[in-house]
């Protein structure tokens, strides 16, 4: 039995895979069916799926846009669907989305202040897109700084001159560090330049201002900050925190990484103190006691104290996102900079700084996320956030017992936000990963 | 030259720091103290024996509103820690469970997890808060509707839980043979709670010894005696027995006449935040389990797999240990926000440490400064423990798998 009756001397030709493994069969049966377990699940979660769209959408599409209020928004329904169903009543957004959006503060659409906020985000979107995208020119940073002075002027209105005059201030001070530290170390220089900014500021503010604006008269109707209201808020609250915070970050990760025992210690306490107290208490002691801290000829504006108090609490938060940039750094970066001769300050701004703040930025997008969010906590200080405004839609008596329509509305709008910018953090921080190793 | 001396530079930037520091504090405190003189309240605490006449309608200890404002500070602080434990508890169970599921192959269960992450995530949590609170008040019928022959909504259960738009009211744990109450001077314990404990920490010491015989016996002869039975009796059964001896029963919740009587009753504030600062960190915690299974490299399962280990001893050996270092700093940092985020049951009327100390008692006595300075503190206080408690976890967990 020696022989062998039979070996195959050619390849069989290739066969196409069973049909059950592939296309739209093969991928359900590998997606959803794989394993009884499984398929239990698929078919129980898309049970639920049913259910839930089932009761929402309904109510969602079958809402009505165009009724004067709730009572003639069931009249209608009463009207349509004899077995007294309900739908969403949107007419509500219809409304008051300008009230959401922009607030009371800048009047209604006929009178035609909402080009301010409007042209306010855009110049925020232009001044973000040299960070957002890295291949535009350098020259855009212009716009950054801009920016920075104009956005708090379209919001609170006022002369142009008064922004223009503290910009030309810390320009000045800008020169003055920079020729003061051609006779002095950093560390004396910069507390000079600071002080002497201040200086400035306080001497030459309202009669230079005042003179301008009697030359050239560029003014805009000014906006108590009291009456900003609704998203116009939250954003500006949010700008202004993160904006603010950002140089206070850096100084306070630097403290903590930092040889220096007083430095270290001091930026530790603080960093950890903010962090470890809740937002809200820091709000109330922004209304309630920050009137008790300053002297009482100082007339202090709850917004302001709310942003300056918000600002602080981001601080924290980003010097610790800056902290672990910095740890994240190899340490040939610093002994790089260390053997080029470079001082601590000279090391940081050139070399360290720069690579650091690169790959905190999708930590510090995340944050400005996070601190969006918490201007909703601002509504229980009685300012109008979007859900304050929502408290006083439903206290009218036309939309009073409307609730679901409103809160939809309003996460609808904070989810577009939030949610473009997180995808945005993600979106840089997949580049940045690539871009590093 | 102080500055230009390497030597000394540090110490005179630090001096010169701490010099500013210092100032500023003095600054701000010297106007506090000012201010508060001219309006005639001197900074003191002892408005907090003063008779705190609000009531508190959810509560872990006894209070009446002829309390002192120190006793509803105390029970707003309970209230703040219930609910900060519960919310923990639960969305750490999601979390965990949305966390691996959210990995699964099934492609619509995966998706569906996603879409929950984005959609809770990028929305304020006071926000779900409100949500969470509404739908409770608004959905949930009243107690009458259970009331008479045709009601319209029923008890749950075996007619033992019944969700209302006031609460949900819960089956209580009750004894026939009580031993009465410890006055611990603040609140009251039940003997029958230190005794169940008691009875229940012996078994599991005994079955700690068990296992320890177990050890013992595996080393000496190769072969592991059974323990989980042994274990089991260890633990259960005195605490059967104390159960049965102390004549315990349940107490369903009753309807008398506009409300339920009877049984727990969990407010439906302390739901609402319940819910919704559930159901905001399940999404943060869903990304921590995520990523904590994610950074382990495959090369770890292939081995154990090699190895001839089974799937569920892999995830439990080896995939979970190391990724559970990733995942307890997350999870840690999401106890604390959730503990933070519980301050904001005064926005729904849960009666916590802010709503108490830092709303009515703040709003009555008139004590800005102390009030609002007490409530940091003790914030600051628990986020201290709760992050040095962890860390001490987290430093075991550490070392334990190198």
């Amino acid at each position: 039995m020696s022989d062998i009756s039979f070996v195959r001397k050619d390849m069989l030709p290739q066969l196409p895979p069973p049909s059950s493994s592939i296309g739209f069969v093969g991928w359900l049966r590998s997606n959803l069916f794989s394993s009884i377990g499984n398929s239990v699940l698929t078919v129980a979660t898309a049970g639920f799926l049913y259910m839930l769209l089932s009761s929402i959408l309904p109510w969602i599409v079958y809402g009505i846009w165009d009724a004067d209020s709730l009572a003639q928004c069931r009249e209608i329904f009463a009207e349509r669907y004899s077995d007294g169903r309900e739908y969403a009543c949107w007419a509500v957004i219809s409304d008051r989305w300008d009230q959401i959006i922009f607030g009371y503060s800048f009047g209604n659409l006929n009178e035609g202040l909402y080009w301010r906020p409007i042209l306010g985000l855009i110049l925020i979107l232009v001044a973000l897109s040299p960070l957002l995208y890295p291949s535009l020119p350098r020259s855009m940073y212009i716009a950054t700084v801009a920016t920075l002075f104009l956005y708090p002027w379209l919001i609170w209105g006022g002369s142009i001159w008064g922004p223009l005059t503290i910009a030309l201030c810390i320009v000045s001070a800008v020169y003055i560090f920079r020729f003061a530290s051609r006779f002095m170390i950093t560390a004396l220089a910069m507390p000079l330049a600071v002080v002497a900014g201040f200086v400035l500021l306080g001497m030459a503010f309202s009669p230079v201002s005042q003179a301008l604006n009697s030359v050239a008269p560029i003014e805009l109707q000014p906006v108590p900050s009291r009456e900003i209201s609704g998203f116009v808020l939250s954003i500006t609250i949010g700008i202004v925190a993160i904006v603010a915070s950002l140089p206070i970050a850096v100084l306070l990760a630097l403290g903590r990484q930092s040889d220096l025992f007083i430095v270290n210690k001091l930026s530790t306490g603080f960093i950890e103190i903010i962090r470890g107290v809740p937002l809200i208490t820091l709000i109330f002691v922004a209304t309630v006691l920050m009137k008790y801290f300053l002297p009482s000829s100082f007339n202090l504006d709850p917004v302001i104290a709310v942003m300056v108090l918000v600002t602080l609490f981001t601080a924290a938060y980003i010097a610790e996102v800056i902290r672990g940039g910095l740890a994240a750094l190899p340490k040939g970066q610093y002994e790089g900079a260390d053997s080029l001769g470079l001082n601590y300050w000279q090391a940081q701004r050139l070399i360290i700084l720069p690579q650091a703040l690169k790959i905190s930025i999708p930590g510090i997008v995340s944050n400005f996320i996070s601190v969006f969010k918490d201007t909703t906590l601002v509504s229980i200080v009685a300012l109008n956030d979007p859900l304050g405004i929502s408290a006083g839609i439903r206290s009218d008596s036309d939309w009073n017992g409307i609730v679901w329509e409103l809160y939809g509305f309003i996460a609808f709008v904070f989810f577009i936000f939030c949610f473009s910018m997180s995808r945005y953090s993600m979106y840089l921080e997949r580049k940045l990963q690539t871009g590093h190793h | 030259m102080l500055l230009y001396d390497s030597r000394y530079r540090g110490i005179t930037i630090q001096v010169f720091v701490l010099f500013l520091v210092l100032s500023a504090i003095f600054w701000l405190a010297n106007n506090a103290v000012t201010n508060l003189a001219a309006l005639g309240k001197p900074l003191r605490f002892d408005f907090l024996g003063d008779t705190a006449s609000y009531d508190i309608n959810q509560r872990l200890i006894d209070y009446k509103s002829t309390d002192s404002h120190g006793r509803a500070v105390l029970v707003g602080l309970l209230n703040t820690l219930l609910v900060a434990f519960l919310g923990c508890i639960t969305a750490t169970i999601l979390g965990v469970a949305g966390g691996v599921l959210r990995l699964s192959n099934n492609w619509l269960v995966s998706r569906i997890i996603t879409v929950y992450v984005e959609i809770f995530r990028n929305v304020p949590v006071l926000l779900w808060i409100f949500v969470c609170m509404f739908s409770l008040t608004a959905i949930a019928p009243q107690p009458r509707d259970f009331r008479g022959d045709d009601a319209t909504a029923s008890m749950l259960l075996n007619d033992s839980v019944a969700v209302t738009n006031r609460g949900i009211y819960i089956p209580e744990p009750l004894f026939s043979r009580p031993l009465g109450d410890i006055n611990l001077g603040i609140f009251n314990v039940s003997i029958e709670l230190l005794v169940l404990l008691a009875v229940l920490f012996g078994g599991i010491m005994a079955a700690r010894w068990n296992n320890a015989r177990a050890e013992r016996i595996q080393v000496d002869t190769g072969e592991r005696p059974t323990t989980v039975w042994v274990n089991i009796a260890f633990i259960v059964v005195p605490a059967l027995l104390v159960l049965i001896a102390l004549g315990f029963y349940i107490g369903k919740p009753e309807l008398k006449g506009f409300n339920f009587k009877g049984g727990i009753n969990m407010s439906a504030p302390l739901i609402g935040l319940w819910l919704g600062l559930t159901l905001y960190t399940t999404t943060y915690i869903i990304e921590a389990v995520r990523s904590g299974i994610m950074a382990v490299n495959k090369g770890q399962t292939e081995a154990a797999f090699a190895l001839g280990i089974r799937p569920g001893r892999t995830m439990r050996l080896v995939v979970l240990p190391q990724a559970m270092r990733v995942i307890i700093p997350q999870l840690i940092s999401q106890y604390l926000n959730l503990t933070k985020n519980s301050s904001l049951a005064i926005a729904i009327g849960y009666m916590d440490l802010v709503s108490t100390l830092g709303g009515v008692t703040l709003n009555q006595t008139g004590r800005e400064m102390e009030a609002i300075l007490m409530l940091m503190a003790i914030y600051l206080t628990i986020s201290l423990l709760i992050s040095g408690t962890m860390n001490w976890y987290n430093n075991r967990v550490k070392l334990v798998e190198r």
